[in-house]
């Protein structure tokens, strides 16, 4: 389902070249539960960027569901990352203005969205807050605005989750409430979820750990 | 995005920022309110100029003496006594004016005026009996001057409204006797009041015959011998007839002065009057336009201002919309839609309150006692509306491409 082939991102920081990613090459099949670790600058948050079709590569490869978007433009980005791909962040990402309900029908504001109430109240549900639909992420607690990031993450059925640091900013009981909502997504539902942390403890739900240092993968027990 | 999504997305983040929009809207609605408050007024001189002047008589001709020349000073056009009663007389002449329709001379002089134990200073005009209809002034009450009057060198007088008050207060003046420079006129009749203008009040004067005014109040001769005038009025059939009427005139004039050069009068018409009129207000009135236009400027660079700090307040937002998806063209439309909406609105209501100061305006003396006319053009409505939308769009235009050309990670990171 995701194959990255020889994949290298270098950023220019004036007049010095760094290499994010020096040559990665990975598979990821559907309805894998894939936890990528590493420290920070190991390049895992650059190959989080890459895989979520928010940046393209510098050279190498990238198949998503056998195209190659590694070379698309940005408006054709736009529409994958609408249709396939679902987004969690560590800082939530919730528009302060909106209600619970307004932040998760976002996504089906862009591309064709019909009734996107509905659709939004049901991905509400599924994260257990269907009670909270007009609260503002300020009158919910962390673990809930992180549902609602779920949700939001949810509403348009992607193929694939990533989340990027989603406990990061959780307490203990927030953080396993939201684990197992993933899990639950990908046991049950066959959803492919990537997380991307530096836990042991959250990558332990996943059945596939990646280790990454210096920009290149130095471990990964499938491979084994 | 449909439009009425992208729409009501711009409402909503503007109406979180209230205070800060019905600011950036108070520019755009002093702008075009300027414009249209202005332009109305402008217009409303303009017109109530032009009308005054043809309330004077319609396609006329007027003719005056040349500049004189006296003891090594020039005295300028007018001052010359070259046009004589006789000279107006044979402008009636029809073989070698044929085009002419009427003819009436005038005579003016100041004179201080009495009756019982009031008394004013004022103009004494001396005219002949076509006056009355060459240049509009019917009288309201009596009888205008007969030509038995001007034979006879009468001591009558017929009064300007304003003179008519003065003089008599509300009881009637027709029948009554006044002092004209100490000598006994007898009031025949009163004019219809005109109103007071920009050119000066036309009900403050006094007409008598021309006879009289040149043997009994105004001591000057003409070299030429005769009765002298200030000018004459020549009223043409159409203004079709203009042009010939102007050849006509100038040939009996040279024909009778034996000008071989340099004429000794002067002629312009009626038209050329209110273009030269006209020319002058259109100045004023776009110059009034132009400054408030610069105001419209002004404010459409305060939209731009704010549509600037908006996208570098909203970085974060436009990051997570494009991760969900949003396209370039999608945060351009936003941030377009929401400066349009700013400036549309603020030229609607611009309009609506420019057109209620040019209405509370309308009748009321702005300048001196004239009851100022105002008249909302509504085709410089509309153009108002459409600058401040366009304004709108130029200077929302550049935010709006800076928010679409945020590259989602940096704006997902900025903070």
């Amino acid at each position: 389902m995701i194959e990255l082939k020889a994949v290298t991102k270098i950023y220019r920081m004036g007049s010095v070249e760094v290499g994010a990613l020096r040559g990665v090459s990975l598979a990821i099949a559907a309805g894998e539960m894939v936890a990528i670790m590493g420290a920070s600058g190991s390049g895992k948050s650059t190959m989080m960027n890459i895989l979520g079709c928010l940046d393209g590569p510098t050279a190498g490869e990238y198949y998503l569901e056998g195209d190659n978007v590694g070379r698309l433009g940005d408006n054709r980005l736009a529409e994958i990352r609408n249709r396939k791909i679902g987004f969690v962040f560590q800082t939530y990402n919730l528009l302060p203005r909106l209600t619970a309900l307004a932040n998760v029908e976002l996504p089906l504001l862009y591309g064709n969205g019909h009734h996107r109430r509905q659709r939004s109240r049901q991905a509400l549900e599924r994260v257990g807050l269907g009670d909270r639909i007009q609260h503002r992420p300020t009158e919910l607690s962390g673990g809930q605005q992180q549902r609602v990031g779920i949700a939001r993450a949810l509403v348009k059925n992607p193929r694939i989750l990533l989340a990027d640091e989603p406990t990061g900013n959780l307490d203990s009981q927030s953080s396993a409430e939201v684990v197992s909502i993933l899990q639950g997504l990908n046991r049950e539902e066959g959803l492919t979820v990537i997380i991307v942390t530096h836990e042991s403890d959250i990558a332990a739900a996943a059945q596939r750990v990646i280790g990454m240092r210096d920009g290149l993968i130095i471990r990964d027990t499938a491979a084994v | 995005m449909n439009p009425w999504t992208t729409f009501r997305i711009a409402l909503a983040s503007l109406s979180a920022n209230k205070l800060r929009s019905a600011l950036t809207l108070l520019g755009i609605v002093i702008g075009v309110s300027a414009v249209i408050a202005l332009m109305a007024i402008g217009q409303g001189v303009q017109q109530s100029i032009t009308a005054q002047i043809e309330s004077l008589g319609s396609n006329l001709i007027f003719v005056w003496p040349g500049g004189s020349f006296e003891g090594g000073l020039g005295r300028g056009a007018g001052s010359a006594n070259t046009l004589t009663l006789a000279d107006a007389y044979a402008l009636q002449d029809p073989v070698f004016a044929p085009s002419v329709a009427a003819v009436a001379p005038e005579l003016r002089t100041g004179a201080q005026v009495a009756a019982g134990r009031n008394n004013t200073y004022t103009q004494v005009v001396g005219v002949t009996p076509e006056y009355a209809a060459v240049r509009n002034f019917p009288v309201e009450k009596g009888s205008f001057i007969t030509a038995g009057q001007l034979d006879n060198r009468s001591q009558v007088a017929i009064l300007g409204a304003a003179v008519e008050g003065s003089l008599f207060g509300n009881l009637d003046a027709v029948g009554q006797p006044i002092r004209i420079n100490g000598r006994q006129f007898i009031v025949i009749g009163v004019l219809e009041s005109k109103g007071g203008g920009f050119l000066g009040s036309l009900d403050d004067q006094i007409l008598v015959p021309i006879t009289t005014a040149y043997y009994r109040l105004n001591s000057q001769r003409t070299t030429q011998g005769g009765i002298s005038v200030d000018a004459i009025n020549v009223q043409m059939p159409s203004v079709a007839a203009m042009d010939a009427g102007m050849r006509e005139v100038a040939t009996v004039l040279r024909l009778r002065h034996r000008i071989t050069d340099a004429d000794d009068f002067l002629i312009s018409s009626q038209q050329e009057t209110i273009e030269a009129v006209q020319q002058t207000t259109n100045t004023f009135v776009l110059f009034l336009g132009a400054i408030a236009g610069i105001s419209l400027l002004v404010g459409g660079i305060g939209i731009m201002n704010i549509m600037l700090v908006s996208v570098t307040e909203r970085t974060r937002e436009i990051g997570i919309r494009k991760a969900m998806g949003a396209k370039r063209r999608d945060i351009l439309m936003q941030f377009m839609v929401e400066a349009t909406l700013l400036s549309l609105s603020g030229g609607g209501l611009g309009v609506l309150l420019g057109a209620s100061i040019a209405l509370l305006l309308r009748g009321r003396p702005l300048f001196g006692d004239e009851p100022l006319q105002t008249a909302v053009n509504w085709n410089i409505a509309l153009l108002a509306l459409g600058v401040a939308a366009g304004i709108g769009l130029f200077f929302g235009i550049y935010p709006a491409l800076r928010a679409a050309r945020l590259h989602p990670i940096a704006a997902l990171r900025h903070e």
